[in-house]
């Protein structure tokens, strides 16, 4: 009987030893947490230490905690989803798995920051700003002696061939919004006609967005399309990365925050939600190497970001291009008309 | 009987709701929340118990039988019926409820002389049916249901024709020159190869290790077991920088050989090899064991009837591992279609259904439906591997471990297969060296092979020892998850490995109804990408009547679920070598099944349960898929957090992580190695010493 009885006595320890302490009532925040690990961490950390309240902090990508959100909403774990991009913030809004709030700091938010907050009813508002764009590694470039591309057109250029890596917009919400981004610059049928011939320079679309950026930094490919600070990011170990705000403009995500519909401990949640968008708090982002531009007018820019009076944003229509009809009609041309094209 | 007074018991002592909350929770037994708290439909929970009392009074199966059978049932009726959502989550009451009417049952149906009336057999078949059902079945069911749902939510057939037979699943537009094919082909396709290739390499490493005089031997089943307890991104990323186009080999090749550097390494021919390298040493591990319980005796009767070491190579020894071959084969399939993180990382354009399903759920497309659909194109190609499997294993008989004692020494390999054998283990192992090498320096430099000088920065951020007022703390960002993971691994273990073997005993031992879908069943979780399990486990166990979600068991169960087929499969190879005489003579000198299982199966089974060990511990600690959505900041596992450096560009802090992760494995094999030790099927004393056979671990 040794055996069984040792299997039991063992389900019988692991089920006492490891019954959740989720339950506890008071002073508890669980925080879905969409930056990087650092920040999420020193963030949760921070609040700890400023209010006393224990921040139960899980870090996911921002589509895996919307999908998460989406099969926990009838019994939902969480309090509140800080940071990930915009869009699937926008979509829990419409499907009222997050609820509104409205801070008393809202009045302190940059204009797009406030925006995010009247678009979904102020089920979430910004908390950070990432302009899209491109990174080339300079020691391949001098290899291949190119000159430095600048503008999207530049992209287009034969010496390119086969060395531009972006992700597949189908997976990635960073390439869904480069997409969105060329249609809202050029209108869609010229857009088309650009992200064909780019189609012949591009090397492979992997899935993960930030996954040119890491590609240009080895040098295995010499240009990659995605988010400026994914490339500063990498450009703190390799340091050939050069990062480049296109001539024409460039879209943005939104980086998110909302409060889970049905939360377990509001008071908690609000609490955090209200202390994530003061200058002190958002400040911790600089500090661990995330380098996006904070949305409150007070927060100090990190010197790394980049220089948003350089950046030439477009006027992004999140409402749209958030939209699933028209995410679903573009990213089937896209599929036929670009990616199978060849 | 004590069953029956648990039964009593389960229904007025242990209280019935919140499990969540453990024993000391408010809830009141199911008697008490009867009487006074309005929710009275629990006394239907009441009749089974009486009949069970009465019938195990007069010992009267057919009513015994009734009392369990009924009892489940209207558990599961009042579960999911009748109060479903309303009430609050089950406890300990209703798990204790549930166990003794499974029992009672058992009781009933072995005095009908079921199983020869064994009671342990038969409650083992039960809880072992039972527990498959409701965390791996019931999961699934869930998810798979959305595939004939709209977004809104709506039944719709006609959408799931339209979805299933989308050209992006099927489509073969690469054989006419088109840039990709159908997720589906590729999927198929990269399985087949990596499931031959990498039993047939198993084998040649398994060959040398049991057959051989090879010198390296341990540091060959060292190399052979590292890939397996790395996390798996970490390989393909070791194979881009050594192989990629700016990768050192091709740097080296370019320079002093002039081969221009090109990036071969991304699409199916990196993924193949990337899986080659993590999968082969599972089929390692499961050949070994099977080559090891061939009888030398049988070779040794070829070699005296004159055949050569090839004939008795390919006429005895090949056909008494078939068992071996099949499960291997099966494992390395399926591993391969369910693998994420290689496919992900350098799979390129070449797209696989698994990144497919995971994408499809967390994309840009955020599309349920579609991930459903494409999971059961997954389930069926696993499917249609596991009955070619058993149908090529078929119906013989492989014993060759009997009651007899056996003197035989197992004859030396036919010399071109030796030569072959080590053709494909020693590049094998330079491969496999060059890659640790890379894992256990590169957290060690700033930016391997780009800026490569040294720093202890990483290190010390993860695992940093603070020294303050009250003497030494933790003070790197690693520590707790590590100290989670291992918890977790370690509880996770013994029970993977216990019902994994338990499972494997009964499949291959007892007959009864339904055991092929039983068997198919125990592999469903293994098949579906840890995503999907994850996703399916929070929509199965999130709310009433089973709460699970925020607590560390249901981790574990996650884990156990996940990770038992291997032992399955481990189990099952090496039992069909095991002559049923053995149980049969045990049984009759009068000792129960628990006890043969225990004394006499268990022992033999040594390599299999070592297997299944191993495997549940590492795999408790690399993989990440489908726990990624069950932890909570509670429970942090060293993996999520690998992966979440990773993620942004962080590679020197996940690489370091994953080294240190690396020697804790290592030295946890040797542990378990310790622990099960070796088996002894009464070989001749020489032939042990002739040639030697080491377990695995013991390098």
């Amino acid at each position: 009987m040794g055996f069984r009885f040792t299997l039991g006595l063992a389900t019988v320890l692991s089920g006492l030893g490891m019954s959740a302490p989720a339950a506890r009532a008071e002073g508890t925040v669980v925080v879905y947490c969409g930056v990087n690990e650092a920040w999420c961490r020193a963030a949760a950390k921070g609040f700890e230490e400023k209010t006393g309240i224990h921040v139960d902090m899980t870090r996911q990508s921002a589509g895996e905690i919307y999908a998460r959100l989406r099969a926990e909403k009838d019994n939902p774990r969480g309090d509140i989803w800080f940071g990930g991009t915009g869009d699937p913030h926008l979509q829990a809004a419409d499907d009222k798995v997050t609820e509104p709030y409205q801070s008393p700091a809202l009045g302190q938010l940059r204009d797009w920051a406030q925006n995010q907050a009247t678009r979904s009813g102020n089920r979430t508002v910004g908390l950070y700003l990432g302009a899209l764009g491109f990174g080339y590694n300079a020691k391949e470039l001098a290899e291949h002696k190119i000159t430095a591309p600048a503008c999207w057109a530049d992209l287009l250029k034969p010496a390119f061939k086969g060395e531009v890596q972006m992700a597949d917009p189908n997976a990635s919400g960073t390439a869904w919004t480069m997409l969105a981004t060329i249609v809202q610059l050029m209108g869609e049928d010229k857009a088309f006609a650009y992200l064909q011939a780019l189609n012949k320079n591009i090397d492979q679309y992997p899935s993960a967005g930030a996954a040119p950026a890491m590609a240009v930094g080895r040098g295995e490919t010499i240009v990659g399309v995605t988010f400026q600070h994914d490339l500063i990011d990498v450009a703190k170990t390799y340091k050939e990365v050069r990062v480049v705000s296109p001539c024409e403009g460039t879209g943005y995500e939104i980086g998110s925050m909302s409060v889970i519909a049905g939360t377990r401990h509001p008071v908690e949640a609000r609490k955090f939600y209200d202390w994530a968008l003061t200058p002190e708090a958002q400040a911790i982002a600089g500090k661990n190497g995330s380098f996006q531009i904070p949305s409150n007018v007070g927060t100090p820019v990190p010197p790394e970001a980049p220089d948003i009076s350089k950046v030439k944003l477009i006027n992004y229509d999140f409402a749209k291009y958030g939209s699933s009809a028209e995410r679903k009609r573009l990213l089937t041309r896209w599929s036929t008309d670009v990616k199978n094209a060849r | 009987m004590p069953w029956v007074i648990g039964f009593w018991a389960s229904l007025v002592v242990v209280p019935w709701y919140g499990l969540e909350a453990g024993l000391s929770s408010q809830s009141w037994p199911a008697a008490a929340e009867a009487a006074w708290h309005g929710r009275s439909w629990l006394l239907v929970l009441l009749p089974p118990v009486l009949l069970a009392s009465l019938a195990g009074g007069l010992r009267w199966p057919r009513l015994m039988a009734l009392a369990g059978v009924s009892g489940l049932l209207l558990l599961a009726l009042e579960a999911w019926l009748i109060a479903g959502k309303s009430q609050p989550p089950l406890g300990w009451g209703a798990l204790v409820y549930a166990s003794c009417a499974l029992v009672v049952a058992a009781y009933g149906l072995a005095w009908q002389g079921w199983c020869r009336g064994d009671v342990f057999i038969v409650a083992a078949i039960g809880a072992v049916c039972a527990s498959t059902l409701v965390f791996v079945g019931y999961p699934v069911s869930c998810v798979l249901i959305s595939a004939f749902r709209d977004n809104a939510g709506h039944l719709d057939f006609g959408l799931f024709a339209a979805k299933i037979t989308d050209r992006s699943i099927w489509g073969l537009d690469c054989l006419t020159g088109g840039r990709n094919c159908g997720v589906a082909w590729n999927s198929l396709a990269l399985a087949c190869i990596v499931g031959v290739l990498s039993t047939l390499i198993g084998l040649a490493f398994a060959l040398i290790a049991a057959r051989t005089h090879f010198p390296a031997k341990r540091l060959l089943r060292l190399m052979s077991i590292l890939p397996v307890i790395t996390p798996p991104f970490v390989i393909g990323m070791s194979l881009i920088l050594l192989f990629g186009r700016s990768g050192m080999v091709t740097a080296w090749l370019n320079h002093w050989l002039d081969i221009p550097r090109s990036r071969w390494i991304y699409g199916m021919t990196g993924l193949t090899l990337a899986q080659l390298l993590a999968f082969t040493p599972i089929a390692f591990l499961v050949l070994l064991g099977v080559l090891q319980g061939v009888s030398p005796s049988m070779e040794e009767a070829s070699q005296t009837l004159r055949s050569g070491r090839w004939r008795t190579f390919t006429k005895v020894t090949w056909p008494l591992i078939r068992p071996g071959l099949a499960n291997a084969f099966l494992i390395g399939f399926i591993e391969s279609l369910a693998d994420f993180g290689n496919p992900v990382m350098i799979g390129g354009n070449f797209r696989v259904l698994s990144t497919a399903v995971y994408f499809a759920v967390v994309g840009a497309a955020q599309d349920q439906g579609g991930a459903a659909v494409l999971s059961i194109v997954l389930l069926a190609f696993s499917l249609t591997a596991f009955v070619l499997q058993r149908a090529w294993v078929g119906r013989r008989s492989y014993v060759t471990v009997s009651g007899k004692g056996d003197s035989g020494q197992p004859g030396a390999l036919p010399r071109s297969l030796h030569v072959v054998c080590l053709g494909v283990v020693l590049p094998w192992i330079v491969l496999t060296a060059s890659i640790y090498g890379i894992i256990l320096v590169g957290g060690f430099v700033k930016a391997i092979g780009s800026d490569n000088t040294p720093t202890w920065e990483y290190f010390l951020t993860a695992f940093a020892i603070g020294h303050g007022d009250h003497g030494f703390f933790l003070a790197g960002s690693a520590w707790n998850s590590l100290f989670t993971t291992l918890k977790v691994a370690l509880i996770a273990m013994p029970l993977t490995a216990g019902l994994g073997i338990l499972t494997a005993y009964l499949l291959s031992r007892q007959r009864f109804a339904g055991r092929g879908v039983f068997e198919f069943l125990t592999m469903l979780s293994f098949a579906i990408p840890g995503t999907v399990i994850g996703i399916s486990y929070i929509l199965a166990f999130n709310t009433a009547p089973i709460e699970l979600t925020g607590t560390g068991l249901i981790m574990v169960i996650a884990f156990v679920f996940r990770n038992m087929p291997v032992g399955i499969r481990a189990g099952i190879a090496n039992l069909s070598q095991v002559d049923k005489s053995l149980d049969e003579a045990s049984l009759t000198l009068g000792a129960r099944s628990a006890a043969t299982l225990r004394r006499v199966i268990l022992p033999i089974l040594r390599p299999a349960v070592v297997t299944a060990m191993v495997y549940a511990f590492v795999r408790a600690i690399t993989s990440v898929s489908a726990v990624i959505f069950l932890v909570s900041g509670e429970y942090n596992l060293a993996t999520v957090y690998i992966v979440g450096r990773a993620e942004f560009g962080e590679y020197g802090l996940a690489i370091v992580y994953s080294a240190v992760l690396i020697v804790i494995i290592v030295s946890a094999l040797l542990a378990i190695q310790l622990l099960v030790g070796e088996r002894r099927i009464g070989r001749r004393e020489i032939a042990q010493k002739r040639v030697p056979t080491p377990e695995l671990a013991q390098a």
